[in-house]
């Protein structure tokens, strides 16, 4: 739609401003030594130069917890709605990809309400990545930049912003942007310098082939060693599924409130590595050893949802798993090499 | 529905249905006949299940076992978890909710002018009857019926009363086993697979319909093969967590396929190559 350039003075004013709407904004944040996306109270607070969150910011279209229904106890039920306006400040580019497959998973076919009704109300502030995560691996998976999905992309380049307004959305938020010029050549030059930068560096693991090819290796490699070897040494503890952006699997409960006749209906995020993921009524689990949990989780990222959306891999680079695996075998790259190696493709 | 949804069904809320007769089809089976409280009917297609949900407990997937062109809803419950107990404690004039029907169908359109072989094992009678039932109500429209049930012990037995009418029927076979003999019982002992070679009907240009516990179909499958039924006339139902029912919350994955909505019935030709279809 439109290209800008802004000083940081501006663009801080820019985020008061919102902060001051009626508007919730959600930024990312130091937490600790580390990183966190969470309402900002404050401009001062948003930290665009960070490298990667603990969680992704998936927590905003698909909560940990979200209210479906609410009812009366041997009664009617009723949708709960989420009406929200939210501002998302600081999405790095692979994050914005998962996102963006999550749109198509929830859209298509049997179209979910809820994840979209809360989608729509979110206007998502991208920004390029500053400096590499110690996991990152996002130029492998072509994720390190991204071209669409964001209503506005914030680049870093210098002493200046460069910001994209990409939709009606992001132009809606514009007005509250005093001083922003259009983008000079120089100023899109530079910003053309951090994608080109972002889509070498963005890389502490290389994975051996291109994403493209995931699907055909996983094709080959179901009776593989590699899942035997790594889940020997898997807790099921399932941190790798709870820090993934892609991961959208969830679990439904019902609670009754004190007053034991009304209540809610609630998802909250589950995990195919949870021991009980498959596990149905009488105690019968379809998926009861810990490699096949193992396997499932990267099937699905490199072939399972890839099928659904397109031919998209359902791993984004993040390497947010490899950080929180305990045992060091979630490491997606190291999976997917050892299975390059050792798998004959015909 | 709210102004935001802009007339969007919600895909989670359930209906409600009154339960207008129930009774126990043995110690632990109970049979359910729900009326929608809206009036009305719901259209399905037999092979296919609906989530029934207890507000305040939660929700469980529950094969249908009437056939569409009855009026109502029959659903088999079993006592084995937190909805059913509930469920189970349920008189007439109770209410639950029901969301779908969901998921694949029996193949009653391509079956037409084929024999019909049922080989149900246990409570995997309840989804079969939903076809049973319909092929007897469309009777000219299909050849033989063979429909062989197989029972783990003699109390267990479902559908009984309804069983002995289909056995007086001069146009359906319906052969029974008990795996482990009792003394009220003087017909077949042995698990349902020795029931296969008692079949009239020419098995491999029949239409052969599976359903039972997940340890009944290697052998149910192996057996098949053995008398050279082509996996494409074969069709298995299966069972599986399916949470949301409608192919988000990943629960009821068998590898690349959703039971809830690539199943639960499914060509054999089809999960063949799936290693965690059996």
């Amino acid at each position: 739609m439109s290209v800008h350039t802004v000083t940081k003075e501006q663009f801080k004013s820019f985020v008061s401003a919102l902060i001051a709407s009626d508007r919730r904004v959600v930024g990312v944040q130091a937490k600790g030594d580390r990183f966190a996306f969470d309402d900002l109270k404050s401009a001062q607070d948003l930290r665009l130069d960070y490298d990667v969150t603990i969680l992704p910011p998936k927590k905003y279209v698909l909560p940990q917890q979200e209210n479906l229904l609410t009812f009366q106890v041997n009664g009617q039920s009723q949708s709960v709605c989420h009406q929200q306006k939210t501002v998302l400040i600081g999405v790095h580019p692979y994050d914005m990809a998962a996102i963006n497959q999550m749109d198509m998973l929830f859209s298509q076919g049997e179209y979910d309400v809820h994840y979209m009704n809360r989608r729509k109300q979110i206007t998502v502030i991208a920004c390029d990545v500053a400096r590499p995560s110690p996991n990152v691996f996002a130029s492998s998976m072509n994720t390190a930049t991204i071209d669409h999905g964001y209503d506005m992309l914030v680049t870093n380049i210098g002493s200046s912003y460069v910001v994209e307004v990409a939709t009606d959305k992001g132009k809606e938020l514009l007005s509250l942007m005093n001083g922003a010029r259009d983008a000079s050549q120089n100023d899109l030059g530079a910003r053309k310098a951090v994608w080109d930068k972002n889509e070498g560096w963005l890389n502490q693991h290389k994975l051996d082939c291109k994403p493209s090819f995931l699907p055909k290796l996983l094709e080959k490699s179901y009776q593989h060693p590699v899942w035997e070897e790594k889940a020997r040494l898997c807790y099921s503890c399932g941190s790798c599924n709870q820090v993934c952006p892609t991961c959208y699997c969830f679990d439904v409960q019902d609670e009754v409130n004190w007053d034991l006749k009304t209540g809610c209906r609630y998802r909250a995020w589950d995990g195919c590595l949870l021991q009980n993921f498959a596990t149905v009524a009488g105690d019968h689990n379809f998926r009861k050893k810990r490699a096949d949990r193992f396997r499932h989780r990267l099937y699905r990222k490199g072939k399972y949802v890839p099928a659904k959306i397109d031919g998209q891999i359902a791993c984004v680079g993040c390497g947010r798993c490899i950080t929180a695996c305990t045992a060091k075998i979630a490491n997606p790259v190291e999976v997917y090499n050892e299975l390059m190696k050792r798998t004959e493709i015909g | 529905m709210c102004e935001c949804c802009k007339g969007q069904k919600d895909i989670y809320l359930p209906e409600l249905a009154v339960i207008s007769k129930r009774r126990m089809l043995n110690g632990t089976e109970l049979f359910l006949h729900l009326e929608k409280e809206s009036g009305g009917d719901w259209q399905y297609t037999p092979g296919q299940f609906v989530e029934v949900s207890v507000a305040g407990i939660g929700e469980a997937p529950i094969s249908i076992s009437s056939s569409p062109t009855q009026k109502g809803l029959e659903l088999v419950v079993r006592n084995v978890g937190s909805v059913t107990k509930v469920i189970h404690k349920m008189e007439v004039g109770h209410k639950v909710g029901i969301r779908g029907p969901y998921g694949s169908t029996y193949p009653i359109e391509q079956a037409k002018g084929e024999d019909l072989v049922f080989i149900c094992g246990g409570i995997g009678l309840v989804p079969q009857r939903s076809f049973i039932r319909y092929a007897l109500d469309h009777r000219s429209d299909y050849g033989s019926i063979t429909v062989l049930i197989g029972t783990k012990c003699y109390d267990m037995r479902l559908y009984r009363e309804e069983i002995a009418l289909w056995q007086e029927r001069k146009d359906m076979t319906v052969i029974e086993t008990i795996d482990t003999a009792h003394d009220c019982w003087d017909g077949n002992v042995g698990v349902v697979t020795t029931l296969i070679p008692k079949i009239e009907s020419d098995l491999p240009k029949s239409r052969v319909l599976v359903c039972g516990p997940p340890v009944m179909y290697k052998f149910v499958l192996m057996a098949l093969a053995e008398v050279g039924v082509p996996d494409d006339q074969i069709y298995v139902n299966l069972e599986r967590r399916m949470k949301c029912g409608v192919g988000k919350c990943g629960h009821c994955q068998i590898n690349d396929k959703y039971v809830c909505q690539d199943g639960p019935v499914f060509r054999w030709s089809d999960l063949a190559t799936v290693p965690e279809a059996i």
